[in-house]
């Protein structure tokens, strides 16, 4: 049990190593066996290690045992355990998806998924801020080689783009983390937390320069508004289980802003509590906007879908501009919901897509589906889900968010934006599910390529879209869980100093 | 020293961004690899300049800070296989789509045709 908070990044990498080795290198069904297995044990240790930490306590994992604040830990607390264990079950309905055609569109395809998922999984784990850039660098490199996965014109182009922003963002990110590293003299997050409070004189300018810089990357990582336009493209042209898993990467940049500009930079951090707030309060609201707007105007349901992780990225930005346990807590809940059902919608945009000939998924009369109550079924699950209408796990989320705002002036802002981007979407998903489910050519063509659905799309779909009734089911434990990985957060006490169990020495150099 | 540090890293980043923000994924791929060169030499900074001071113990009077040196050998590893994928990536997209420009089309515009038969010439 002493190891298994570093087991969700041993797991994919030791996978993803294997893949590559001749036994499984070339047979593509043994690959999708050893993922599969790989994986759901990946899910299952993702569970275990939520329970593990809801039993235990926060567990900090030292490694090679050189003492924080010098050594590397990884930090297994609430918040980072539930983003591991929705990832991994995030990958694994991706992955069963996959299976279908996407795995032979080109080599290597599971063991870039499994260097996806470690980098991913890192991320949430790492308590320090320069394993924090590894991680994402790792993220990166993997979604660069799965995005132009299968090739393609219209790949390759929005790989282009996406490669060079975030290599450009990657540079901004390590000039940051300089900054924050030569005046706090740490990189590890608990302590960085400590010595910001102690800053003074020029040097407290210098520090919230380096942090506003790692805004500037988070931001770009999360889509908040002027850094979201490479998004909608990039998501809409990546296939399906890519952009279902990527559907997550968004929520790697929300859960990075929460954990450095809320933690490190929060209420104890003295002349510098609270400096993202006031750049984050209009940027989210009008990500919010923009997203909407996005919504409303796409010509396809698979960049409606992209457009939504933009509002949902909005919304959940609102969280970490607010502040406040209670919004920490909706965020966390609302980032489970979100990223399961954007992902489990990017799959089934794909197989709405496919079954409709040359159509594709875009707003048009086209030929019939050949399965069209299983789809419409689980589209309406979606959408009932995506614009927050109960009974499903969106409605609560909402909810959640709309009662942690607590001043008036902020409910002034936060209410009918949250509200309205709502009522956006419900126009914009009912006008797509009317097009695509009532409107069709009647002349009935030779249906000899009427076929059952395959069976791991079959899963994937029910995996990731059931996700969200049953969110809502057990709203109540989870809600606990996220209330108390909230209140953990913002107790410094225990987020901060307890992670610090040997004494201080005085400076970084 | 810290002027001239200073000065050169300015002046790298400056280039940088520059050629980033330019039309041909050449001149783009060339303009990552300078502010990553500009990254890293800002990195090494971030322990203070210091002359005569090791990083190791036992070997000088005054110490220098190990971690920045740590870092900068990470950075220039990805940066080095970042670099290498962004050039893949760019003959891919030269190969794909038939031009060399970032947005993958040739921007119509008069100033931009007459530029283009400049080059040719």
């Amino acid at each position: 049990m002493q190891h298994l908070s570093i087991l969700p990044i041993l797991l994919p990498l030791i996978t993803g190593a294997l893949l590559l080795l001749p036994p499984l290198s070339k047979n593509i069904k043994r690959q999708r066996i050893a993922t599969l297995l790989s994986m759901f044990a990946q899910v299952v240790v993702g569970f275990a290690l939520v329970t593990h930490v809801q039993t235990e306590g926060v567990t900090q994992y030292i490694l090679g045992d050189w003492r924080p604040p010098f050594g590397i830990v990884l930090v297994a607390d609430s918040m980072s355990t539930v983003m591991v264990a929705v990832t991994n079950f995030l990958a694994f309905g991706a992955l069963c998806y996959a299976t279908g055609s996407y795995d032979r569109a080109g080599g290597y395809f599971y063991p870039l998924f499994m260097f996806q998922v470690m980098g991913i999984n890192g991320a949430f784990l790492t308590g320090d801020a320069f394993n924090l850039f590894v991680f994402f660098e790792i993220l990166l490199i993997a979604s660069y080689a799965l995005l132009v996965h299968g090739g393609g014109k219209q790949k390759t182009q929005a790989t282009v783009h996406y490669v060079i922003l975030n290599l450009a963002g990657s540079s901004v990110f390590l000039f940051g983390l300089g900054i924050l590293y030569g005046t706090l003299g740490t990189l590890n997050i608990a302590d960085m937390a400590q010595k910001v409070s102690e800053l003074d004189g020029s040097v407290v300018i210098l520090t919230k320069i380096g942090a506003l810089m790692l805004l500037v990357v988070f931001g770009m990582k999360s889509a908040m508004l002027p850094l979201h336009f490479w998004l909608p493209k990039t998501y809409s042209s990546a296939s399906a289980p890519v952009a279902a898993i990527f559907a997550v990467m968004t929520k790697v940049g929300i859960y990075s802003i929460l954990r450095i500009h809320g933690v490190v930079f929060g209420d104890e951090a003295g002349e510098l509590a609270h400096i993202a707030q006031s750049w984050l309060w209009p940027l989210a609201l009008m990500t919010i906007v923009v997203g909407t707007i996005g919504v409303l105007a796409s010509p396809s349901l698979k960049l409606v879908t992209a457009n939504l992780v933009v509002l949902s990225a909005g919304t959940l930005l609102v969280c970490a501009a607010l502040q406040n346990e209670a919004a920490t807590s909706a965020a966390l809940y609302y980032m489970i919901h979100s990223t399961l059902v954007a992902g489990g919608m990017f799959l089934l945009a794909d197989l709405i897509g496919r079954q409709r000939g040359k159509a594709e998924d875009r707003f048009v009369m086209a030929k019939a589906m050949d399965n069209p109550v299983f789809l419409a079924i689980f589209f309406s699950i979606a959408a009932v889900a995506v614009i927050g209408m109960p009974p499903f796990s969106g409605f609560i989320g909402k909810i959640m968010i709309l009662q942690s705002v607590q001043s008036a002036t902020e409910q002034m802002w936060v209410w009918p934006i949250v509200l309205l981007s709502s009522l956006g979407s419900l126009i914009a998903l009912s006008r797509a599910g009317t097009t695509l489910f009532w409107r069709y050519s009647t002349n009935k063509q030779s249906n000899e390529d009427s076929q059952p659905i395959h069976l791991g799309e079959w899963l994937g779909i029910v995996l990731l879209l059931s996700a969200s009734p049953i969110l809502a089911l057990f709203a109540g434990p989870l809600t606990e869980l996220t209330n108390e990985a909230a209140a953990y957060l913002f107790n410094p006490s225990l987020s901060v100093d307890a992670l610090l169990t040997a004494p201080l020495s005085k400076g970084g150099f | 020293m810290e002027g001239i540090y200073a000065f050169c890293v300015g002046l790298m980043t400056a280039c940088g961004i520059f050629l980033t923000l330019r039309g041909r994924t050449f001149s783009v791929v060339v303009g990552l690899t300078l502010l990553s060169y500009a990254v890293n030499l800002f990195l090494f900074a971030s322990g203070r300049l210091k002359l005569d001071a090791a990083a190791v113990l036992g070997m000088s009077e005054e110490y220098g800070d190990p971690l920045p040196q740590a870092l900068v050998l990470t950075a220039i590893v990805i940066g080095f296989a970042m670099t290498a994928f962004a050039v893949i990536l760019a003959m891919r997209a030269r190969a794909d789509l038939g031009n060399d420009h970032v947005d993958g089309r040739i921007p119509q515009t008069k100033e931009s045709a007459r530029q283009k038969a400049g080059g040719q010439r």
